[in-house]
């Protein structure tokens, strides 16, 4: 359990914030200059706030009413930079042990062999950090605060630098990260599809302030309190399990709680376990259940609610067998279909996107880590399905 | 005839000559590895410090560049000279001695030095990344560990060209050792000082000469060591 209660002037700028989180990621979501960096920065100990109290769990990091505050050093924060921050002067395999040897034996979970595998760094050990490309540097980096066996990570926008090719290169690992390792991650980014695909828990931050906080669904399906530019991003976050493949069509489908879906030939065994985000500007409403139509995805569910947003959209929240699908559609087609909270409806899904790996494949910190996920078993591509 | 003999009479060397070659060596030996320590402290505080009095204490450390070098030769005299308050103290209490002794000239030689030696360990200081510090930090090492693993490695090249810097220095001065502690053939006769005695005699010049050529091999092995190790720790600093 994380908590924090903070509030710190810095210039015209005050960070007034105050959320607790339990998950294994949550992610602090906000555009820039809304004091994510100021926030983490606060959480390892580099800026001291004016006020407040964080904790990690029973560890008290910082309690200004107690007059308490932890030096860097010894809060056990692993912190992952932006820009990798490794040691120029240093070998990988010294980068990587850097932490291990400030650790009381007795603290250290984290296996070198263990954490080099899980990160597939095992052939850039002998390397300098001015020979690697800027994928593996961060891989690296995040290798490093592992191995001080940290109880928090934090993330401070670590694939910000890095182009798509890289991005794709270091998700798996987060995930990995998120669903193998015994640490609790803070994880900040300005990226929603980022964070749809990684985090159990978000906390939406705008101007220095807690906006929303809660688990990743719950957050996404309320576009109004995502930033303006992301509003597109946002929608139902739901997780299903593999059910079949249809070799005819190579199509698979998956069993959600809101129905069953079909999408483009997943690499993946029936069974498994895997997120998948239908945004709400993909949703199309039908009062009827539509015929001619090329998509495969029709959902029946009933009107939640309807909330007008700024211009011409309107969110419609569709309950399909408990779960919610966001779609999101203009004013105009509220009138014109008479829409109203309890009347029955089909969404029609224009696309899905797929985050892989699901919540559900959590593993035991210390179990053997299953092979690196091979570039072309990866299903993430936000794929378009008509 | 021993190897330092042969030696002496491969370059011609007479036994005063040689005497202030190995005097000169030993004083600027002595004067950098003692000044070290100061060098890289004071660098430090005038790099990070933030602290009332800042620019006195930089002052006084530029202060022998500026000042002409018989002017701190004097203060020398009248601050550690034997009858001078720090002079006296040190006698008393350590034992220490500078007064017309080869550690007067070592001192005068590291005075003169210093500025150049906290000038360049100072640019380097300035120039570290201290988001590396930073990251350090994060990974549990406590301030003296993050200076000793990381600050230090990467401010090696400062610290090789400040002391050869001050070595330099240190082999060449003359006006405030002269001053300070005279000019005793064997224990304060140093290799600019027994090059300017031999001119003042009738027929000096040839040891002069001999002198002369000395200074200039051992500044080139001096230059030539530093570049080497600068490269050396330049690769141990990476691109940095």
């Amino acid at each position: 359990m994380f908590s924090l209660d903070v509030t710190h002037r810095q210039g015209a700028f005050t960070l007034d914030c105050r959320f607790e989180s339990a998950g294994r990621l949550t992610a602090l979501f906000g555009s820039s200059g809304s004091g994510k960096t100021t926030l983490v920065n606060i959480v390892a100990g580099l800026i001291r706030p004016d006020r407040g109290r964080v904790a990690v769990g029973e560890r008290v990091l910082v309690d200004t009413a107690r007059r308490l505050a932890l030096p860097v050093h010894r809060r056990r924060i692993g912190y992952v930079f932006q820009d990798a921050r490794l040691f120029p002067h240093m070998s990988v395999a010294q980068n990587l042990r850097y932490g291990e040897r400030h650790i009381p034996q007795a603290e250290r979970y984290a296996r070198f062999d263990h954490v080099v595998d899980l990160l597939g760094i095992g052939h850039l050990l002998a390397r300098r950090p001015e020979a690697l490309s800027g994928g593996e540097k961060q891989r690296v980096a995040i290798g490093r605060a592992l191995l001080a066996s940290p109880r928090l990570l934090l993330m401070d926008e670590p694939l910000a630098a890095l182009d798509e090719a890289r991005k794709e290169e270091i998700l798996p690992y987060v995930e990995r990260l998120r669903d193998e390792a015994a640490v609790p991650i803070l994880y900040v980014s300005h990226a929603l599809a980022e964070v749809s695909r990684l985090a159990t828990d978000m906390v939406v931050l705008a101007g220095g302030a807690v906006r929303a906080a809660g688990p990743t669904d719950a957050i996404m399906q309320r576009l109004d309190l995502l930033p303006e530019d992301e509003q597109g991003e946002g929608g139902a976050v739901l997780d299903g399990v593999v059910a079949s493949h249809d070799e005819t069509f190579e199509l698979t489908v998956i069993d959600t709680g809101a129905g069953a879906l079909r999408l483009p030939r997943l690499d993946a065994e029936p069974g498994k376990r895997v997120r998948i985000r239908i945004r709400a500007r993909d949703v199309m409403v039908a009062t009827e259940r539509p015929r001619g139509l090329s998509a495969l995805n029709v959902i029946e569910g009933t009107i939640r609610a309807l909330e007008p947003r700024a211009g011409a959209a309107v969110d419609a929240f569709i309950d399909c067998g408990g779960h919610t699908l966001v779609a999101r559609i203009t004013r105009q087609s509220e009138r014109l279909l008479d829409l109203r909270p309890g009347r029955p409806v089909f969404a029609v899904v224009k696309s899905i996107s797929f985050d892989r790996g699901g919540l559900a494949t959590f593993r035991a910190a210390g179990e053997a880590p299953s092979p690196a996920p091979a570039k072309d078993a990866w299903i993430a591509p936000p794929g378009s399905m008509d | 005839m021993n190897a330092a003999a042969l030696t002496m009479d491969w370059l011609g060397l007479g036994p005063q000559e040689w005497t202030a070659v190995r005097l000169s060596l030993k004083v600027a030996l002595w004067a950098v590895a003692a000044s070290l320590p100061f060098g890289i402290a004071v660098a430090l505080l005038l790099a990070r410090g933030r602290f009332w009095g800042k620019a006195l204490l930089n002052g006084a450390v530029h202060l022998p560049l500026i000042l002409p070098p018989v002017v701190t030769g004097y203060a020398l005299l009248l601050g550690f000279g034997r009858q001078g308050p720090l002079g006296s103290f040190l006698a008393e209490q350590f034992g220490i001695v500078f007064a017309f002794r080869w550690t007067g000239a070592a001192l005068a030689a590291a005075v003169m030095g210093f500025p150049l030696m906290v000038r360049a360990i100072r640019l380097s200081i300035e120039s570290v990344d201290r988001r590396l510090e930073q990251a350090a930090g994060t990974l549990g090492a406590n301030p003296l560990q993050v200076f000793l693993t990381v600050t230090l490695p990467l401010i090696l090249p400062g610290i090789l060209a400040g002391t050869v810097l001050a070595f330099a220095k240190a082999m060449g001065e003359f006006g405030a050792t002269i001053t300070f502690v005279s000019n005793i053939p064997g224990e304060t006769q140093t290799l600019p000082s027994a090059i300017y005695t031999f001119l003042q005699v009738p027929g000096g010049e040839g040891g002069a000469l001999r002198l002369t050529a000395v200074s200039v091999a051992i500044a080139m092995a001096a230059l030539v060591a530093s570049e080497f190790l600068a490269r050396r720790a330049g690769r141990g600093a990476g691109a940095g």
